[in-house]
């Protein structure tokens, strides 16, 4: 069985169809990271999935089940909600850290030992202060402590480490490895690249409320021949040299260019010849295979 | 570092256990906020000590038989009115009740939970308030039982009002508007001052109010001399607060929104 299975999705806000014919799995006890720019329908899917919201049409079984209003499904899913923006993680504002996680640990059956996530998240010396108080970080890795203490079988975690500093982000993505193993399915949502690639089995990127692409993140970045990748002034008329390569290249950043789909030999002669034309000296020129941010810039520009 | 078993384990805990432990949650909540306590500890306390001595106003004497009941009215009202819909107000603001909504507490769990915490609140009010009223000379007379029973329907009919506005406005205009219904109930529903000043056709327009009905119906309730107790409390109490609590309650279903 498939942890998340949904078809056909739609969800609209007035005349606004944020999520327009979505369609994805998640499987069992893998990671799955939802891609998209902002406003692409990563959350409203998300809590669609999770119970939190309704839809306005199309299939969600979330293991096995319909999400909505669903209280036999309750016990199995943690969520995270999205923080940044909303101020709505949904945590008592005068609560203290320790007991509002002891709260949620006693609607669960059997779960987990609150002093040991606690430390796990470094959140301990902060069991006894308020919500309010606590940093935006604090207040996420305590938002990730909630989604998990229920011991799910399936957790929804929305931007999970977005605002965390180094070491809060090591720790989430070394909580979340640790789920995987222990057989939890995870469904994340981020817009760092990196952490998908890192993290992810499975890839869903969304555009404009539907899928655009999906796949391992080795099958995402696949491609023909190599990429070469380098840096120079900004703005350089790259259809010219596509043209020349009969391959693609992009300015996925200012000042950042990647060729795509021409041998490797050949690009990087190309590119140099080409600078060189021009007076340009191309920076960090390299080789190698497409990142996953590359595929995004491509897929959702 | 204690190793975490994370294999999933999912169940929910007895539904007794989940409402239990969210009573004490937003038990304990309420007795940390500064102004709640003001609201429904403080101002009652303080009115019915000041009101008993001070004469302010024309009261019927003995003062405490009039005042007594009238701020168990008003305990009531701050406590599952005033302060349910403001402190609501603000978890729904804040994604609270969606969150604890999701969990397995759910939404039936969470208004068990909210009704019981309302509910020892107004334990505590009711045994300070009696506590006072006794010393300031106030001796309980009547149905305790008839007096229970209006606490428990303005309850209800008070806290369905609460959730109404707090599942409806934006939680500022909530929190101003609980607190100015609040005073405005205060000081025409006979509570604490006698509606003596009011023309008769206004004052029988404000015995329909559900703060006027259980004050009325409480003085009457815990009414000296009354032959049967209980028997003293006007039906038109119990008809309002009933009405309050039906129509409310209708209204807070059909209207109340979670996030
Ligand atoms: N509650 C709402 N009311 C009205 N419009 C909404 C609401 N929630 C989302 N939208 C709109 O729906 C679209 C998708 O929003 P959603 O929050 O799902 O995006 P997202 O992919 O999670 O974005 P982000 O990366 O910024 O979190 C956006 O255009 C947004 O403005
Ligand atoms: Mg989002």
């Amino acid at each position: 069985m498939t942890a998340v299975e949904v078809r056909d999705l739609r969800r609209a806000y007035g005349s606004v169809r944020a999520v327009d014919g979505l369609s994805f799995t998640a499987p069992t006890a893998k990671v799955t990271a939802v891609l998209g720019r902002n406003g692409a329908g990563k959350t409203t899917t998300v809590e669609i999935c999770a119970g939190l919201r309704p839809r306005d049409g199309g299939e969600v079984a979330v293991l096995g089940q319909d999400p909505w209003h669903n209280a036999a499904l309750k016990p199995s899913i943690g969520v995270m909600p999205q923080a940044a923006g909303s101020g709505a993680a949904g945590v008592y504002p005068a609560a203290r850290v320790g007991e509002v996680l002891r709260l949620f640990a006693s609607f669960a059956a059997h779960p987990l030992d609150v002093d040991a996530l606690l430390d796990r998240l470094d959140l301990a010396r902060l069991a006894g202060t308020a919500w309010r108080r606590l940093s935006g970080g604090e207040q996420q890795r305590l938002s990730l402590a909630l989604a998990v203490v229920g011991r799910p079988a399936l957790v929804f975690l929305d931007e999970p480490t977005a605002g965390l500093d180094v070491a809060a982000r090591h720790a989430t993505w070394s909580l979340i490895e640790d789920l995987r193993t222990a057989g939890v399915s995870v469904v994340l949502t981020t817009h760092a690249m990196d952490e998908a690639e890192k993290l992810a089995d499975h890839v869903v990127v969304v555009a404009a409320g539907r899928v655009v692409a999906a796949g391992s993140p080795a099958e995402l970045t696949r491609d023909d021949g190599g990429t070469v990748r380098f840096t120079a002034v900004p703005g350089l008329p790259v259809a010219e040299l596509a043209g020349r390569l009969a391959a693609s290249v992009r300015e996925t950043k200012p000042g950042q260019y990647v060729v795509t789909g021409a041998a490797a030999q050949a690009a990087l002669t190309a590119v140099t010849a080409w600078c060189a034309e021009r007076g340009v000296l191309p920076e960090h020129l390299s080789t190698g295979r497409r990142t996953l941010e590359d595929v995004f810039v491509e897929l959702t520009a | 570092m204690t190793a975490l078993d994370l294999t999933p384990a999912p169940g929910a805990a007895p539904v007794g256990r989940r409402i239990a432990r969210h009573a004490s949650m937003e038990l304990r909540l309420l007795l940390r906020n500064g102004e709640q306590l003001l609201l429904t500890i403080v101002i009652p306390t303080v009115l019915l000590v000041v009101m008993v001595h001070a004469p302010l106003a024309d009261i019927p004497r003995p003062r405490s038989n009039f005042l007594v009941p009238g701020v168990l009215a008003l305990a009531v009202m701050s406590t599952a009115f005033t302060g349910q819909a403001i402190a609501t107000g603000f978890e729904r603001r804040y994604g609270v009740l969606r969150r604890l909504g999701a969990s397995p507490l759910g939404r039936i769990g969470l208004l068990a939970g909210k009704t019981a915490a309302v509910l020892a609140v107004e334990v505590l009010q009711v045994a300070l308030l009696v506590a006072v009223g006794v010393a300031v000379g106030w001796r309980p007379h009547g149905s305790v039982l008839a007096a229970l029973a209006l606490v428990v329907l303005g309850t209800v009919a008070f806290s369905a009002l609460g959730l109404l506005m707090a599942g409806t406005l934006r939680a500022e205009a909530t929190l101003a508007g609980a607190n100015l219904v609040y005073l405005l109930l205060l000081v025409v529903s006979g509570i604490a001052f006698p509606q003596s000043d009011f023309s008769p056709s206004v004052r029988s327009g404000l015995r329909l109010l559900p703060s006027a009905a259980l004050a009325d119906g409480l003085r009457a309730a815990l009414a000296p001399g009354a032959a049967i107790p209980g028997a003293a409390v006007p039906g038109r109490a119990w008809v309002v607060l009933a009405v309050w609590a039906v129509a409310a309650t209708a209204a807070a279903v059909r209207w109340f929104r979670w996030a």
